[in-house]
């Protein structure tokens, strides 16, 4: 196994036994990215080649030079004798929505391709202070619009390191598909509307969407201020644990970051699911749809493979003395899409005024003496299709005459989501839960251009998800197994308010208990290949 | 069924928003957002009573649970020119766009 492969924990160790070093570490994951990665992303990519299809293309700027400063210096720091950090001398790569000082940022779209941020986003910056190494930015839908990573200006847009002809899930997907490649052991995430789990569940990782207000947003670029979360994708439980460790807390540069102490999410860790209880929901088993074509409302089961491995999950925390509840009522589940359609776009459209042209970023060259047409012109070079969808959708539905029909009545659907939330997890009410159990995605990861264009299809894509961003509640995605097709089923669990270390207790006693099984030996074919 | 959206409204929103499109963009954007409301439109089946309150966010803000507001002093941000530098275009520490168009109130 070489280094890239091993987890940040173990890197850790290894490291304070300098039994390897950090310059070795950082040398591992950049020839990973050079046998995998492909062309990074760019905006003038001409067409797509054969060898282009079989690469992972996670990467819009590859941070080199600066990791291989970084990994020498912790390198000098221990042999001094002095503590490098806790998660020291562990590459990291971060999804291209957060700025970075004197790195390009930008969110994926050619309106920010000339940004340099001159200031570092408060959870890439505790990555640095404990000692991570950021390898590079990794790619994104545009401004995060997306669960597919096809909406990206810079093309060629990631693909999934199991099969190269499927989507690694968006819009965090360069940080699943780094992760999922060997490329970094960690990547810095932000989840939406499922925006971390989706991707981590498509790429077979493990992916956390933290309570909001647990992880600071500052110098994370805007989509719907109201339901960012920045969180961790890793490949194991206690990967993701301590990771949180380090990007959680109080922030004196975003008002909505809790002050709340953040807990030891590694200790007891192990100590099982005895006594806990975890509910089954079945509102979490059926997906509703608009049909592509009518429009009209579809609902369907889940693929059997799929509901199979969340009820094999829940059979085997069963088995190690947790209580499942059935029959947990979550009946708001399916307007979570709808109301998101309103809300996240209100938040889009104001957030996406700030580019004009004027302060940074893109500004247009066709020469105009009106400041308005400046602004015209600026925004359509500038803007692709997605980021426009959802400025004129936000627009429509906070217009006056339509703001009580649509904003307020999403507002108003987010209340009743969170109250299925607050009865399940309510410690006096009837299911009293620990935690939910559910499937993160209503398919596996699914074929390049099957569903792009299609902006209602693919939002759907998040309607297991999305609930937990309305609610403002925790989630944790984890590999549950294989399909058919061999590409990986993700499981997912929702917690009360700041409970992730309950959460990652669970994922835990799941990893051990399945550490054994057959799916769990199987490689992402770009790793077989590249062996 | 009609479209809610017409192509009308659709050109009022598309220079609020102060974007321009091709026609070929314009079509597609236009059929999507019509399409998305109807996505939209199950929210009005739901039956809600009038007393249900609105969430602005999920997890509520409780006093402990919520960061003090900061002192409102002003504070030196020493490098400006930093952040000047930006700016597509600047003079004298000034940030230059074209000429603002002057509109008549009516």
């Amino acid at each position: 196994m070489e280094p890239c492969d091993l987890n940040a924990l173990d890197l850790t160790l290894l490291l304070r036994k300098k039994e390897i070093s950090a310059v070795e570490i950082v040398d591992s994951c950049l020839k990973r990215v050079a046998d995998v990665d492909g062309r990074p992303g760019a905006l003038e990519s001409g067409d797509l080649t054969a060898r282009d299809k079989e690469k992972v293309h996670a990467f819009i700027t590859l941070t080199d030079k600066y990791a291989r400063a970084q990994a020498a210096q912790i390198d000098r720091a221990i042999n001094a004798g002095e503590d490098p950090g806790a998660l020291a001398g562990v590459p990291f790569t971060v999804k291209d929505i957060f700025c970075v000082k004197d790195t390009p940022s930008t969110a994926a779209s050619k309106i920010l391709a000339n940004f340099v941020a001159p200031y570092t986003a408060t959870p890439v910056k505790r990555m640095q202070e404990a000692g991570a190494i950021m390898l590079g930015k990794v790619n994104l839908d545009e401004f995060t619009y997306g669960s597919s990573n096809e909406s990206s200006a810079y093309q060629p847009s990631p693909r999934n390191p199991w099969k190269t002809d499927r989507v690694p899930g968006g819009s965090s997907g360069g940080s699943t598909a780094s992760v999922a490649a060997g490329e970094a052991p960690l990547s810095l995430g932000t989840d939406t509307a499922g925006s971390i789990r989706q991707p981590a569940a498509f790429c077979g990782v493990v992916g956390v969407k933290p309570t909001y207000g647990r992880v600071s947003r500052y110098g994370l670029i805007a989509f719907a201020s109201s339901l960012d979360c920045p969180g961790p994708v890793a490949r194991s439980v206690k990967d993701a644990a301590a990771m949180l460790q380090v990007i959680a807390g109080a922030d004196a540069h975003d008002a909505t970051a809790t002050p709340l102490p953040v807990p030891d999410y590694l200790e007891g860790i192990e100590d099982g699911v005895k006594g806990m209880r975890i509910g089954l929901s079945p509102d979490y088993f059926r997906i509703t749809y608009p049909d592509p074509v009518t429009g009209e409302l579809l609902s369907q089961a889940l693929p059997t493979e799929i509901e199979l491995a969340v009820h094999q999950a829940a059979e085997k925390l069963a088995s190690l003395g947790a209580e499942i509840i059935e029959d947990v009522p979550m009946a708001n589940t399916r307007f979570g899409i709808p109301a998101y359609f309103v809300i996240s776009r209100v938040e889009a459209a104001s957030n996406l005024h700030r580019y004009d042209g004027v302060k940074y970023g893109h500004r247009s060259n066709v020469s105009t003496s009106d400041l308005k047409a400046m602004y015209k012109h600026t925004r359509h070079e500038g803007f692709g299709l997605q980021p426009k969808l959802r400025i004129l959708m936000g627009m429509y539905v906070s217009a006056a005459q339509y703001s009580e029909q649509y904003y307020r009545r999403a507002l108003q659907v987010r209340t009743l989501i969170r109250r299925d939330f607050e009865a399940a997890f309510d410690p006096q009410g009837r299911h009293r839960l620990d935690a939910l159990l559910t499937p993160t995605t209503p398919t596996t990861a699914f074929e390049m251009a099957a569903v792009y264009g299609d902006s209602v299809l693919m939002q759907y894509a998040d309607q297991l998800t999305v609930p937990a961003n309305h609610a403002g509640v925790p989630g944790l995605s984890l590999p549950g197994g294989l399909d058919d097709n061999g590409l990986p089923i993700g499981i997912q669990l929702l917690g009360a308010d700041y409970t992730e270390k309950t959460l990652f207790r669970i994922g835990r006693a799941y990893e051990m208990a399945t550490e054994n099984e057959e799916w769990r030996k199987a490689k992402p074919q770009v790793l077989r290949e590249a062996a | 069924m009609t479209e809610a959206i017409t192509r009308e409204v659709f050109d009022h929103l598309v220079n609020l928003a102060a974007l321009q499109l091709s026609e070929e963009q314009a079509e597609y954007l236009r059929k999507q957002l019509n399409n998305q409301l109807k996505a939209i439109n199950e929210l009005a089946a739901i039956l809600i009573d009038a007393d249900v309150p609105i969430s602005l966010h999920g997890v509520p803000f409780e006093a402990a649970a919520s960061a003090k507001p900061r002192e409102d002093v002003w504070q030196k941000y020493e490098d400006a020119a930093e952040i000047l530098k930006q700016a597509p275009q600047i003079e004298d520490g000034y940030i230059v766009v074209p000429d603002i168009p002057h509109t008549e109130l009516k």
